[in-house]
């Protein structure tokens, strides 16, 4: 079961589909909340304040990064002397199964520039001596010079990776999880959280029943539990991480459907005998889509930094996936290094605090724009 | 209040039925006893009389919800289901596939060393994360309201891992002022082994309580019975210490008393990163060597524990605000 989880997962096209879907979605969400004059009011209140203005914007530029590192492509290969490489037997060009994304040839210049292993930011050369020939014979040890010296603005790692570049990277793995997520919860949670609130009786204990089971499970031990039987990966991590989210959304909304049940224009609706399922899709589900909005926003954060943790734990994404938890794993064994190799987790940290900071800050003035009795932690 | 307590308890079961029900699903159905096997033999070239050898020792050769060959009460009793799901509820653990240890003689033993860091941690944090909150809610709409905010949610976005690894980092290594891990239980040594974890565990939870709290206080200060006590010509102090912390005391409560059975399931990532060999660790090690049986025991004991403070939630909630009655 897992492997053909993995195996669709690691189909680069099926994940790039539903990255594209997911941005597809937003845009039109967007669009239709713009029709709208209350979300109109609200968003311009969150835009008055220039701190939330500012997380936004940055936030824009991690999903733009995070985008350009989604459209994929597998270019052709080249043999050493320029000319594209053909194969043997059918005559046509070898493409490179790795593929590459936008990002990556963007970053072309510090992607390709491999040093053989530690240089600290900025450094013209490598963080260890090494036995070199020396200009009037015989061998000295020294400091060899960088391939690439000066271009690493934020050093390079073990193996000569460019820092900089694995931190730019990263920020795929960190949205999907952080989004994907999210896309998955929304629509489970609002269907069973405003059913239950709206029919009540049997339904409503029923999908109570279901969601005080999973949600009492602490979210870590269920994650643990998951993850040791379908073994680590990104899908495996999104799906679980959904179904541990998915249970405090359902019961506030749940709540509030109760709530609006017995609002004057639903009881008005009602009484005008509009269809049931009209009067879900028209009246209840756009007056809980402010809470759907904060518990998304909030929500992706407390994400992004599971995964270092759940990384570390192992059972997060898997060892070879360029990701954030796997960048302070290694950061782990280069602190214990003398001299201190310290750029590494240096970028892990600005990168996640660039991310989540503004993501909580957007977060909060979006909840004191639309809901402010609402708590959240 | 002993019905009550009684009826709550009652109502609890079925929830932990379920709870039961899905961990049977997900590690005998999802992962069924033969791919435990496997895992537990090497994957590779593993023969039939292998699988099912280790499938008898361990008792899942048997079916799993019902069997056909026993007559009537052994056809329930005699199946993976009763004999290894049932028991959870008696808290009979049963035994590590990978080292025939007694899971629940395990949990009994480390559960006091995990208590040693999640306790200090809980109650400090509560403290200091009370005070400031209550603080930060008397200068509210200043700025030092304001940057005491930014400050909770830069503390809140810095995951972890940075914390601990930082801390042990300067405090341990570099400075030498604490062991970098391990654990010695003797009174007069065990200070030196816990000050570090529960200084970082201090640090790392503090910005979001301070912020949900500050909300909590900032809800009540807005009411009708502060304005009174204000007309009364009573000082901002007053106000605040003595007639909105008491109201404050419910949905405060909530957060807490849910949050004590926890503690025993001890701090993952600290007790991993300083050597402390509490349920966390014990957890940590499970998944590494991927002893299906300990995970399950420990989501089990979870959920047992969750329950246990939404009990005592309801409980507390009787004690505390004199308007709830037993029903």
């Amino acid at each position: 079961m897992s492997e053909t989880f993995t195996g669709l997962w690691h189909n680069w096209y099926v994940q790039d589909l539903l990255v594209l879907a997911l941005s597809a979605l937003l845009v039109r969400v967007a669009a239709g909340l713009r029709r709208r004059e209350y979300w109109r009011l609200a968003f311009r209140q969150v835009f008055r304040r220039p701190l939330a203005r500012v997380a936004f914007w940055v936030l824009c530029g991690y999903t733009v990064l995070a985008l350009l590192d989604s459209v994929g492509f597998h270019p052709r290969m080249r043999n050493e002397d320029g000319t594209v490489r053909l194969d043997r037997a059918t005559g046509r060009a070898v493409l490179d199964p790795d593929g590459l994304s936008l990002l990556d040839v963007v970053l072309t210049p510090i992607r390709t520039a491999r040093e053989k292993t530690y240089s600290a930011p900025l450094a013209a050369r490598l963080f260890s001596k090494e036995a070199m020939a020396a200009p009037g014979g015989g061998t000295v040890r020294d400091y060899p010079p960088l391939r690439y010296p000066r271009r690493h603005l934020l050093g390079t790692d073990r193996v000569g990776n460019d820092v900089l570049y694995l931190a730019l990277k990263s920020i795929r793995t960190g949205m999907i999880i952080g989004a994907l997520t999210t896309l998955l919860v929304i629509p489970f949670a609002l269907l069973f959280g405003v059913v239950a609130g709206y029919f009540g009786r049997w339904v409503d204990d029923v999908i109570q029943y279901l969601y005080t089971v999973l949600g009492s499970i602490p979210p870590i031990l269920l994650i643990a539990a998951f993850m040791v039987i379908f073994r680590q990966g990104l899908f495996q991590l999104c799906l679980i991480m959904g179904v541990t989210s998915w249970t405090g959304l359902c019961r506030v909304l749940r709540g509030e459907t109760f709530k609006l049940r017995e609002s004057e224009y639903v009881q008005a609706a009602e009484a005008m005998g509009v269809a049931k399922l009209r009067i879900l899709t028209r009246h209840i589900v756009p007056n809980v889509m402010h809470i759907v909005l904060i518990t998304s926003v909030l929500g992706f954060s407390g994400r992004v930094l599971a995964e270092a943790v759940l990384t570390y734990l192992g059972i997060g994404v898997a060892a070879e996936t360029i990701s954030w938890g796997a960048m302070i794993n290694d950061a782990l064994r280069e602190l214990a290094r003398s001299p201190v190799v310290w750029w590494k987790l240096a970028a892990a940290l600005v990168f996640t605090v660039g991310l989540v900071l503004p993501a909580n800050l957007f977060g909060d003035t979006l909840r004191d724009a639309l809901d402010p009795r609402l708590r959240t932690q | 209040m002993l019905a009550y307590i009684v009826r709550r308890i009652l109502y609890a079961l079925p929830i932990l039925f379920g709870v039961n029900v899905l961990l049977f699903v997900l590690f005998f159905y999802v992962n069924s006893p033969d791919s435990m096997a496997q895992t537990y033999l090497g994957d590779k070239r593993v023969a039939h009389e292998q699988i099912e050898n280790w499938k008898r020792e361990h008792g899942y050769h048997l079916p799993r919800l019902f069997n056909t060959r026993e007559s009537f009460p052994a056809c329930f009793t005699q199946t993976i289901f009763w004999q290894k799901s049932i028991p959870l509820f008696a808290f009979r653990f049963g035994k590590s596939d990978l080292d025939d240890t007694h899971i629940g003689a395990a949990i009994r033993a480390r559960f006091p060393f995990s208590l040693c860091v999640t306790v200090p941690v809980f109650l400090a944090g509560l403290l200091v994360s009370l005070f400031f909150a209550m603080v930060v809610a008397f200068y509210r709409a200043t700025y030092l309201d304001t940057w005491a905010l930014v400050i909770c949610v830069l503390l809140m976005s810095v995951s972890t891992m940075i914390y601990i690894i930082v801390g042990q980092f300067l405090v341990a290594i570099r400075w030498r002022l604490t062991p970098v891990s391990g654990f010695d239980a003797h009174p007069v040594h065990i200070w030196k082994f816990l000050v570090l974890p529960v200084g970082i565990g201090l640090i790392s939870g503090i910005g979001g309580s301070v912020r949900y709290y500050r909300t909590i206080f900032l809800e009540e200060i807005n009411r009708d019975y502060v304005r009174t006590a204000r007309a009364k010509g009573l000082g901002e102090g007053a106000v605040l210490f003595k007639h909105a912390l008491k109201n404050a005391m419910i949905p405060i409560l909530t957060n807490v008393v849910v949050s004590i059975p926890f503690l025993i399931i001890g701090s993952l990532l600290l007790e991993n990163f300083f050597g402390i060999p509490g349920l966390g660790s014990y957890l940590i090690e499970a998944i590494a060597k991927q002893d299906f049986m300990v995970v399950r025991a420990m989501v089990f004991l979870g959920s047992v524990m969750y329950i246990v403070g939404l009990i005592g939630v309801d409980i507390s909630y009787t004690i505390v605000d004199p308007r709830v009655r037993f029903q």
